[in-house]
């Protein structure tokens, strides 16, 4: 339950959707995670914690961190109150335009959890 | 009963027990009706059970303890007293972590002793737990000043076992992927060594037991360990070490002693990341090995990284400042293999004991106490050097060590027919750890018993005498000293005469609801009675003043206690073996999958790592597994809650040749006694594997059916559930394990202690051999007055109990799950998840609409989210029982008139609950329902009513802004 943009030259930015923060509660804490780290597809990238609930980020692409979202750190609130704007998480470097290509795109997310 | 003798004791426990008489089970029975499944013993407990319990797993005969003999209550006591005197009580200079200290006896008739204190649940239901939270608040606050280091949590189980912890949260901070090194100082208590080792092997983390000054910190290095003043009694300046350390991006530990930090320079400021040790001796009894509270404290930025419960300041709706458990998200209820720990109860009363030590001394009386002890070490010191003895010449505190050469044995020997016990600290040396107790007579009596083979004749001066010749000795040089203050909050400094302590004491236990208020139907805690007669034998000195490693026959009735717990144990699981080391059901599931891995590795099967869990399991379950160095599998549950045995055979099967353990929970953790469990069992079995049996919920089980008739290899027993002990607020508990025959061998043994264990002992989990010892005569009481036919009974009338509620309360709320004759077993969950449409309200609400009503809620929200899961067990009576029922029929109502539009979906009496006497009586009254409704709905309110003292806590305030130590003074009401 992730989203993921392209911002070019090969950065992406990442964050968690409407209906994770949702399901999550109100977040209390985002771990900042290191700037440089290098991961590959899948790997956990840092943790969003609510009262309840704590719940892994995963990155989608093979990719090296490149910036993380400072603010959190002071206002974890902004994940519940922008997720898909002032409440990304990181943003990352990746060559890896097929993994990008593969992910589901938001029409097909949207379906998706409707099913589930 | 016709030809019962006039001697027959009358004051015999089961009809105490058991909260229901005779005729309140018949008519229970008959509101249930199993008489419609059959006319065979229409009506009665036996048909019950046998529509409630699977048949091809029931016993079918009671079980052998003490012959069914009926003994009263205080017929027992006499036998055990006289069981207990086989102890002796010798005065102990052992130290190594468990020293003498006085019990302020205000602190133990009014904690120790006071069921207001020992009988409440872990705090979660905060608001009618400000009592409790607040005093280990109190506890946190004095630990992070005595150690220098602001973060601390609320208490672990033990010194070792949070040295284990501690090396595993060097692992964490590290993010390193690996290998892991831990470096331990060979001057660190030979039990704290000995469970870091056990914890670090299944994690493959590289252990180096050296002399500090030799830590080489290459690469791999985590972090290390030093004890501070050693276990040799010896202060040593660690700062250049601590230094090294950073420089190698190390952590350092220090483990250490909370009276000698009155004197001596905080480890927080000479480079310490995190301090640890036992905080027995401000106030808490030895007790043979406990239980007492360990403490731990780190930097801020590692909060999040710290094991066990961390008590953190919040609001509440009002805007009162309010305190409440903090950053769960860390703990394994949540996070389950991923938990910092697998830790759950911890061991809150002991907490509570020795933070109230503090408020009663206050920092002038500890830091008297400290220097008292500090001297009577140097004129003993003194006085031994004169009788030509040599004494390490090195900075102490209580312990000094001499070096006695050949004599040692002998030496020990003159003692011990003294009546006094010292440590031999190796064959060279003796050395000997004063405390607060030490008077002038033991002084002297230590003095003549060195004299007796004293190369010098006769020095010997009176300790009165070197206490003047001494006054000006002083062997803490300034680098050591302590220089900054400790305790400095004022609830350190206000309650130092009696009358204000007494009063305090009492303040805090008002704002708490235990049992000596209301039932607590916590699903899955068991909160029984723990009766007064089982509490007694706990203070007797008999059993709290021994060391636990004083010579084998100083401690020959605890030795005889020990067997008969541990055959009477083996006769209710079925099993042929037992180990009472283990602290805690979480330390139980560690200790028997380590011992499930001993027995792998000794056939030849090391290869086995994985874990089945059904996804039902309790989060301490795979917590667990993970400490082992084992791969978590989860298998499914089927849609009437049941473990989908095609999934498990399947997994079984995929995994067949690194199987190596199924952790199951029965009946499960819904709540019912599943079919074909046995099978469940054969299945693991021919792949490979070993059956786990989590004892959580054991007291559906006992007198009906066994683990190991049912299949298991190995299950633990929650004795603070199934046998007694009370959960003391958040703990003491304790996690015995029984095994099969081919897993007995490998239960866990003891570096200090030798013959506990099996005869291939894997190393120790627990600091003590026998774990908390002093409160084991609770469950020998409880097992003994009960005897074969009281705990069938008991186990019959806690079915009897859950079902009699489940058949009141099916009406008006939907029970998830049940057995297939439609009965549940020792308890139940109710569905709440509908109401959070059809009316906004959520479980949450109705368990916070239960303190308007004089109760503690249910388990909210485990296993299925947005339900409650309600345990009435054996002791509540059927009045007791009513009254939640009519009071869940209530809610039940309110929740109606939100549904129908009476009521304001945003704004009524559930979402606002609890109502406190504060909001109540406020001169502004602005809700849409009345003041009587909100405070006194129910008759027993009127008559009585217990006042939540704070509103519904802000719970994402409090981790958003992690405040963990007293808060000013304002904030007090």
């Amino acid at each position: 339950h992730e989203w993921v943009t392209s911002l070019g030259s090969q950065n992406y930015r990442l964050g968690i959707t409407d209906f994770a923060q949702k399901q999550l509660g109100d977040i209390v804490f985002v771990e900042i995670p290191q700037i440089g780290a290098t991961l590959s597809q899948g790997q956990p990238i840092t943790v969003v914690e609510s009262v309840k609930a704590a719940s892994d980020i995963y990155i989608p692409m093979d990719g090296s961190i490149t910036t993380v979202n400072q603010e959190l750190e002071s206002s974890p609130e902004l994940v519940n109150e922008e997720p898909m704007g002032d409440g990304w998480i990181v943003e990352y470097k990746s060559s890896k335009t097929d993994q990008f290509q593969s992910l589901m795109n938001k029409a097909q997310y949207d379906e998706y959890i409707k099913e589930h | 009963s016709t030809k019962q003798s006039i001697f027959q004791a009358l004051d015999t426990f089961p009809k105490r027990h058991i909260g229901p008489n005779e005729n309140e089970i018949n008519e229970m029975l008959k509101s249930i009706n199993t008489s419609k499944l059959s006319k065979k013993n229409p009506n009665s407990l036996e048909q019950l059970i046998e529509y409630t319990i699977p048949k091809d797993i029931r016993l079918n005969r009671e079980l052998n303890i003490e012959e069914n003999k009926v003994i009263g209550e205080n017929q027992l006591l006499k036998d055990l007293k006289k069981i207990a005197e086989k102890n002796k009580v010798y005065r102990s200079f052992i130290g190594m972590g468990y020293y003498g200290t006085i019990t302020p006896h205000v602190i133990q008739r009014n904690i120790l002793e006071n069921p207001g204190w020992y009988t409440p649940y872990t705090p979660y239901q905060a608001e009618i737990s400000q009592g409790r939270l607040e005093s280990l608040l109190n506890f946190q606050t004095m630990v992070s000043e005595f150690t220098g280091l602001p973060m601390s949590n609320a208490s672990l189980l033990d010194e070792a076992t949070a040295a284990a912890e501690a090396m595993q949260m060097c692992v964490n901070i590290s993010k390193s992927k690996g290998p892991f090194a831990f470096l331990v100082d060979k001057y660190c208590h030979p039990q704290t060594i000995d469970t870091i080792k056990t914890r670090a092997e299944p994690k493959g983390i590289r252990i180096e037991v050296v002399d500090s000054k030799d830590f080489k910190f290459t690469e791999d290095v985590v972090g290390c360990i030093v004890q501070y003043p050693s276990s040799n009694g010896v202060i040593t300046d660690y700062k250049e070490m601590a230094d090294r350390a950073h420089q190698a991006n190390a952590l350092v530990v220090a483990a250490t002693d909370l009276l000698s930090l009155a004197l001596l320079k905080p480890p927080g400021e000479w480079g310490a990341d995190i301090a640890l040790g036992n905080s027995q001796r401000f106030g808490v009894p030895l007790g043979f090995g406990g239980p007492h509270a360990a403490f731990f404290s780190t930097k801020d930025k590692y909060a999040r990284l710290l094991p066990g419960r961390i008590i953190g300041v919040s609001k509440d709706k009002q805007g009162n400042s309010a305190f409440r458990m903090a950053l769960q998200t860390r703990e394994q209820h949540i996070r389950r293999e991923k938990a910092t720990s697998n830790i759950c109860t911890s061991q809150a009363l002991l907490a509570n004991m020795s933070a109230m030590y503090a408020v009663y001394h206050g920092q002038q009386g500890i830091k008297d106490i400290a220097n008292a002890v500090h001297r009577k070490a140097i004129i003993l010191a003194e006085g031994i050097k004169r009788l030509g003895y040599t004494v390490l010449d090195r900075p102490f505190f209580d312990t000094v060590l001499i070096i006695t050469g050949d004599k040692t044995d002998m030496m020990i020997k003159e003692l011990e027919s003294r009546q006094i016990n010292v440590r031999q600290y190796c064959s060279k040396s003796i050395s000997i750890s004063l405390d607060e107790t030490v008077t002038s007579a033991d002084i002297s009596a230590l003095l003549n018993g060195f004299s007796a083979h004293a190369s010098k004749p006769l020095g010997l001066s009176s300790p009165e005498q070197l206490e003047k010749e001494t006054s000006t000795i002083s062997v803490i040089s300034e680098e050591f000293a302590r220089q900054t203050p400790f305790l400095t909050h004022p609830i350190f400094n206000r309650y130092h005469s009696e009358h204000e302590l007494l009063r305090y004491i009492h303040k805090l236990q008002k704002k708490d609801l235990g049992l000596t208020t209301a039932m607590i139907p916590l699903g899955s805690c068991t909160m029984k009675l723990n009766a007064t007669t089982e509490m007694y034998p706990v203070s007797w000195p008999e059993f709290n003043s021994i060391h636990p490693f004083v010579p084998a026959n100083q401690s020959l009735g605890y030795k005889e206690m020990f067997e008969s717990i541990s055959n009477m144990l083996c006769e209710v699981t079925g099993f042929d073996g037992c180990s009472l080391q283990p602290n805690a059901g979480s330390q139980g599931e560690y200790a028997g999958l380590m011992v499930i891995r001993s027995y792998l590795t000794s056939i030849g099967q090391s290869q086995r790592n994985v874990c089945l869990i059904p996804v039902s399991a309790h989060g301490t379950n795979p917590a667990s597994a993970a400490m082992v160095g084992m791969k978590v599998v989860v298998v499914d549950c089927d849609t009437n809650g049941n473990i989908d045995v095609a999934d498990l055979k399947a997994k079984a099967e995929k995994h067949k040749d690194t199987l190596a353990a199924l952790m199951i929970t029965y009946p499960s953790t819904h709540g019912v006694f599943e079919e074909g469990a046995n099978d469940i069992c054969d299945i693991i079995h021919a792949n490979g594997g070993q059956v786990y049996m989590d004892g959580a919920n054991m007291n559906a089980q006992v007198g009906l059916c066994r683990p190991g008739d049912i299949g298991a290899d190995v299950c633990h027993l929650n004795l603070h559930k199934t046998f007694c002990i009370p959960h003391g607020g958040g703990g003491p508990g304790m996690g015995p394990i029984c095994v099969k025959s081919h897993l007995a061998p490998f239960l866990p043994g003891h570096s200090v202690v030798k013959g506990v264990g099996g005869e291939r002992a894997m190393s120790a989990v627990s600091a003590g051999p026998w774990g908390s010892s002093s409160i084991l005569p609770i469950t020998y009481v409880y097992l003994k007055l009960m005897g074969g036919q009281g705990l069938k009974k008991a186990t019959q009338v806690a079915i009897l109990n859950a079902n009699y509620m489940a058949s009141r309360l099916k009406d008006h709320y939907k029970i998830l799950y049940t057995g297939s004759h439609g009965l549940v077993a020792h308890e139940f969950i109710i569905d709440l998840r509908m109401f959070k449409e059809s009316a906004g309200i959520e479980a949450e609400d109705v368990a916070k609409r239960l303190q308007d009503m004089n109760f503690h809620g249910p388990t909210m929200s485990w296993p299925v989210p947005n339900t409650l899961m309600i345990e009435p067990t054996e002791s509540e009576s059927k009045y007791e029982l009513d009254r939640l029922c009519d009071a869940l029929i209530l809610i039940r109502e309110e929740i109606r008139e939100i549904e129908t539009g009476k009521a304001d979906r945003k704004n009524n009496v559930l979402v606002n609950s609890p109502h406190t006497e504060k909001v109540i009586v406020a001169d502004n009254w602005n809700y849409p329902y009345s003041r009587s409704k909100a405070a006194f709905p129910t008759p027993a309110t009127v008559a009585s009513k217990f006042w939540p003292t704070v509103g519904r806590i802000d719970n994402v305030h409090g981790d958003k802004n992690l405040v963990c130590s007293c808060p000013p003074l304002s904030d007090y009401q």
